[in-house]
């Protein structure tokens, strides 16, 4: 793979390690990270417990027992891993960003769902209105799935919207979405949490019954339209 | 084969060792507190050390097994009674049908394990049993367990003809109970341990914490001294660990636990080692800690030499609960 900007390895405990590519917040740094993390993904190495892909960073978690029992030299499991993952990381190709889901999120904007919408409109002296064309003009890239099951960091915000996440935490119901400085996400299940609530999807971004319960993938492209209440009631749609 | 809750606990969940492979999708890992009790049950009854257990908080449940059931009860010791008479611990047991089992308090410890030969028969939700109370999935419809619930135990390859009348205790155990009884906790340096001032590395490394109040399967908070970063720069998230030791906006430590989110952006200043997670696993609030660095050599050595213990435990009880089960035919 080309990097521009040599990866740094580091541990994280004694069980993993994280590969961090450049300390910034953009595509091509997070499709890196993707393409990387694909990579792993598909040689499903049995040592492996698990890849988390982040913004800047693939986290590996590996099982230290299977890697220590396996290495004939005396080197350590986190010395193995780290030179493991570097000639990986030069072997896995470029991947072409051309497959990349393209999708369109329905919202309901209306401030029944977008419990914070008032507030932020009189704090920032911003129309509703506003705010909502804002919203839905910016396509998003995900950056990465984190904090709850399914939680899609999508980024990033226009300027105008980009509002602190609150100091407490309150309670959210599952579909809201909701902005904190220059991302935005969804709220898959009810959960207490600090960013400002301005809509719900109809959506269903959650769901155990289904074999592949989460909905968004690091690397989605997504925008947002908006649709009144009636629409969100009799919303039939659900994912597949 | 079943059993049956009597009387719910405070919180009692089906768990293995963790759901893995789905964190990229921000499922929780889950899993067991503390690993080694859990496996060190599997282990004398010759389970898979991955079988679901139940993990028990005092007060813990009531329960009752519906017919003949081989158990082993490891962890911290809440004083388990069988039919009204003390039960050891760490020692499998026989036991009749219709016996109830119930926990009277804390003698040691914090959580405590029930394994059952042949392990409790529950629906893998993405390859584990582990009950994820935040997706409300796995274990049995990702609760904890309610009154009434009745588990399902998966059948013995081979059945006892002989039918048990009294309690039997299965003539192995291992003298495990002290493994937690030890309040200094090693670490390892964090991404973000060179982010917080020279003073506050001495407060970490020199005075004891508290585990608070609040702290849960998801993380232990601690109450100490106030720690401070150099540069208190928002960071990028990224992915945390089972044993993340991370510095909250308010100046306290938190301590990830089992059922801890996959990412995070506060900083990471340490790691607890993976041995000592069962340690921390068994403490209550209140009581107090001490950190002390360790390298990462040291680290994965006490994994490796846990990890054999076990596995030649598992290899010999595992012939010696064939030899006992064939011996009663």
């Amino acid at each position: 793979m080309k990097v521009s900007v040599n990866p740094e390895i580091k541990p994280l405990g004694d069980s993993a390690l994280t590969v961090f590519f450049e300390d910034i917040i953009d595509r091509e740094t997070n499709q890196l990270v993707n393409n990387f993390f694909q990579y792993l993904s598909h040689l499903k190495a049995p040592f492996i417990f698990d890849l988390i892909p982040a913004y800047r960073s693939l986290t590996i978690r590996y099982d230290t027992l299977q890697v220590l029992t396996g290495i004939e030299s005396s080197i350590g499991a986190f010395d193995f891993m780290r030179q493991w993952a570097a000639e990986r990381l030069k072997e896995a190709p470029d991947v072409l960003n051309e497959n990349r889901r393209k999708l369109k999120i329905p919202v309901c904007y209306a401030t029944s769902f977008g419990t914070d919408l008032s507030k932020m409109a009189q704090s920032y002296r911003i129309e509703i209105d506003e705010i909502i064309s804002l919203h839905t003009a910016t396509q998003y890239h995900v950056y990465m799935i984190g904090f709850l099951p399914g939680f899609p960091y999508m980024g990033t915000v226009p300027e105008r919207l980009r509002f602190p996440r609150k100091a407490t935490p309150e309670a959210v119901t599952a579909g809201s979405v909701g902005i904190a400085g220059m991302q935005t996400g969804i709220y898959p299940v009810h959960s207490p949490g600090g960013w400002q609530i301005i809509g719900k999807t109809p959506m269903k971004i959650f769901d155990k019954k289904n074999p592949e319960p989460v909905f968004f993938h690091p690397g989605d492209e997504v925008s947002f339209y908006s649709i009144t209440e009636d629409e969100f009631k009799n919303y039939q749609g659900g994912y597949s | 084969m079943s059993l049956r809750i009597i009387k719910a606990g405070i919180l009692d969940t089906i768990q293995d060792q963790g759901r893995f492979g789905y964190s990229h999708l921000g499922i929780h890992p889950t899993g067991v507190m503390d690993k080694y009790a859990s496996q060190l049950a599997n282990c004398l009854l010759g389970n898979d050390l991955n079988s679901p257990v139940i993990e028990m908080h005092f007060p813990a449940a009531i329960l009752e097994f519906k017919s003949e059931t081989i158990i082993c009860l490891t962890g911290g010791d809440l004083a388990p009674t069988l039919n009204g008479n003390t039960c050891p611990i760490y020692q499998p047991l026989l036991v009749p049908s219709n016996s109830v089992l119930q926990f009277t308090r804390i003698v040691s410890g914090s959580r405590c394990y029930l394994a059952v030969a042949g392990g409790v028969q529950v629906e893998e939700w993405l390859a584990s049993c582990s009950t994820d109370l935040k997706a409300q999935a796995g274990g049995l419809d990702g609760s904890k367990l309610l009154a009434g619930t009745l588990i399902p135990i998966k059948k013995s390859a081979v059945k006892r003809k002989k039918v048990t009348e009294k309690v039997m205790l299965l003539p192995w155990k291992v003298n495990e109970v002290e493994y937690f009884k030890k309040n200094t906790i090693g670490i390892l340096e964090g991404l973000h341990w060179n982010d917080i001032t020279y003073q506050s590395k001495k407060i970490v490394l020199n005075e004891s914490f508290e585990i608070s109040h609040l702290s849960d399967r998801m993380g232990y908070k601690l109450k100490g001294e106030e720690i401070k970063r150099n540069d208190p720069k928002e960071l990028l998230s990224t992915a945390v660990v089972f044993g993340s030791i991370q510095l909250l906006p308010d100046g306290q430590l938190i301590i990830l636990m089992a059922d801890h989110q996959t990412t995070g952006g506060y900083p990471q200043i340490a790691h607890v080692i993976s041995t000592d997670l069962p340690v921390l696993a068994q403490m209550n609030p209140k009581t107090q800690i001490r950190f002390t660095f360790t390298n990462i050599e040291t680290a994965e050595t006490r994994i490796f030499r846990q990890q054999q213990y076990l596995q030649e435990l598992h290899s010999s009880c595992k012939i010696k609960m064939h030899a006992f089960i064939h011996d009663n035919t």
